[in-house]
């Protein structure tokens, strides 16, 4: 993945979205990562470390909330959190009719300033 | 103040990988986005693909590499429309830079378009072009691990082609361990072997990919 775009990103947009509703500080940004994405954390954090010097992020903490894929295997109902292996077959009966849901995330979920 | 945006990352690429899918489907054209490892023989399978099927179907091509123009030069010998996408460094096409280069290939109504990504088995996962397949290459000199090492890329897959088969008496790559898997991870994707070189599978490789150009262009009659 590529942390440190998708972190200029993230402040871009809070940045733009903050100046519409006057505020100047940020005190807290909260991202919405999914394990399917392949983002890591630890970058983004090192990335979001590196860029808010001298910026209105100075002070601001990140946080991350990771949401795994959920998979419910059709055969026989199962219901699995996926690991991270990636192995889409059930662990139960071996079918491979599986349905993932979840994991994509990827997105802003809110911002606090002041 | 707390303000909830609910914003997605990567947003730009998908509203811009959205559009381009409209595009496509509106012209009926097939497009697959063809990605690898540097060097499994992206360039040579599509060479081979090309010409055997350019006699019954009008195909265009868009090339990203970092730098030089030498696979556009191959396959423009191939006697089809080619667009060579530089990306001086980025590791990916993206949706924009597809957008960009398909407009004067789109005019002349292509049954097929072909999007030879950078080789690299990561970053091009990532990113939607609009395609409608995804087909990716692995080839037997490059081991029988790549599966499990890069398996965004290989989950995502519509099409896998493992090629270089011809070299397989030379190495220790296991065909029933790279089956195996491709089953665990995208059991649903479709697998050819191939020789690019000696013309092995590329029959069955072409005759299926021939189905999905006519699938797809019969939605350009509707």
């Amino acid at each position: 993945m590529h942390e440190l775009t998708l972190m200029q990103s993230v402040l871009q947009t809070v940045e733009q979205d903050a100046a519409q509703h006057g505020i100047n500080r940020i005190n807290k940004v909260k991202l919405v990562i999914g394990q399917l994405t392949m983002a890591l954390p630890d970058s983004l954090i090192f990335a979001f470390e590196a860029l808010k010097p001298g910026t209105m992020f100075s002070d601001a903490s990140l946080i991350i909330e990771e949401r795994h894929a959920q998979c419910t295997c059709h055969s026989c109902q199962q219901e699995y959190k996926l690991d991270d292996y990636f192995q889409f077959v059930c662990p139960t009966c071996g079918s491979t009719d599986i349905e993932v849901e979840g994991g994509k995330e990827l997105y802003i979920d809110y911002y606090e300033g002041d | 103040m707390k303000v909830k945006l609910e914003t997605r990352l990567l947003g730009a690429n998908e509203l811009i990988a959205h559009n381009n899918r409209t595009i496509f489907s509106n012209q009926g054209v097939l497009v697959i986005n063809l990605m690898s490892s540097p060097g499994s023989g992206k360039t040579t399978i599509l060479e081979k693909t090309i010409s055997r099927l350019k006699d019954q179907i009008k195909i265009a091509v868009i090339e990203g590499d970092l730098y030089t123009d030498q696979d556009a030069q191959r396959i423009e010998q191939q006697g089809v429309k080619v667009v060579q996408i530089n990306t001086e460094g980025t590791c990916h096409l993206d949706a924009g830079m597809v957008s960009h280069a398909c407009q004067e290939l789109l005019a002349d109504n292509p049954d097929l378009l072909v999007v030879e990504n950078v080789g690299n088995l990561v970053c091009p996962a990532e990113f939607d072009l609009g395609e409608d397949l995804r087909a990716v290459v692995i080839s037997v000199p490059e081991g029988n691990d790549k599966i499990t090492k890069y398996p965004l890329v290989f989950q995502r897959a519509d099409v896998i082609l493992v090629n270089k088969m011809d070299l397989l008496p030379f190495t220790d790559f296991d065909v029933a361990r790279v089956q195996k898997d491709i089953g665990l991870i995208n059991p649903k994707t479709k697998i050819f072997f191939v020789s690019a070189r000696n013309g092995d599978g590329l029959e069955e490789w072409s005759s299926w990919l021939l189905e999905q150009i006519h699938a797809k262009g019969r939605t350009k009659l509707m």
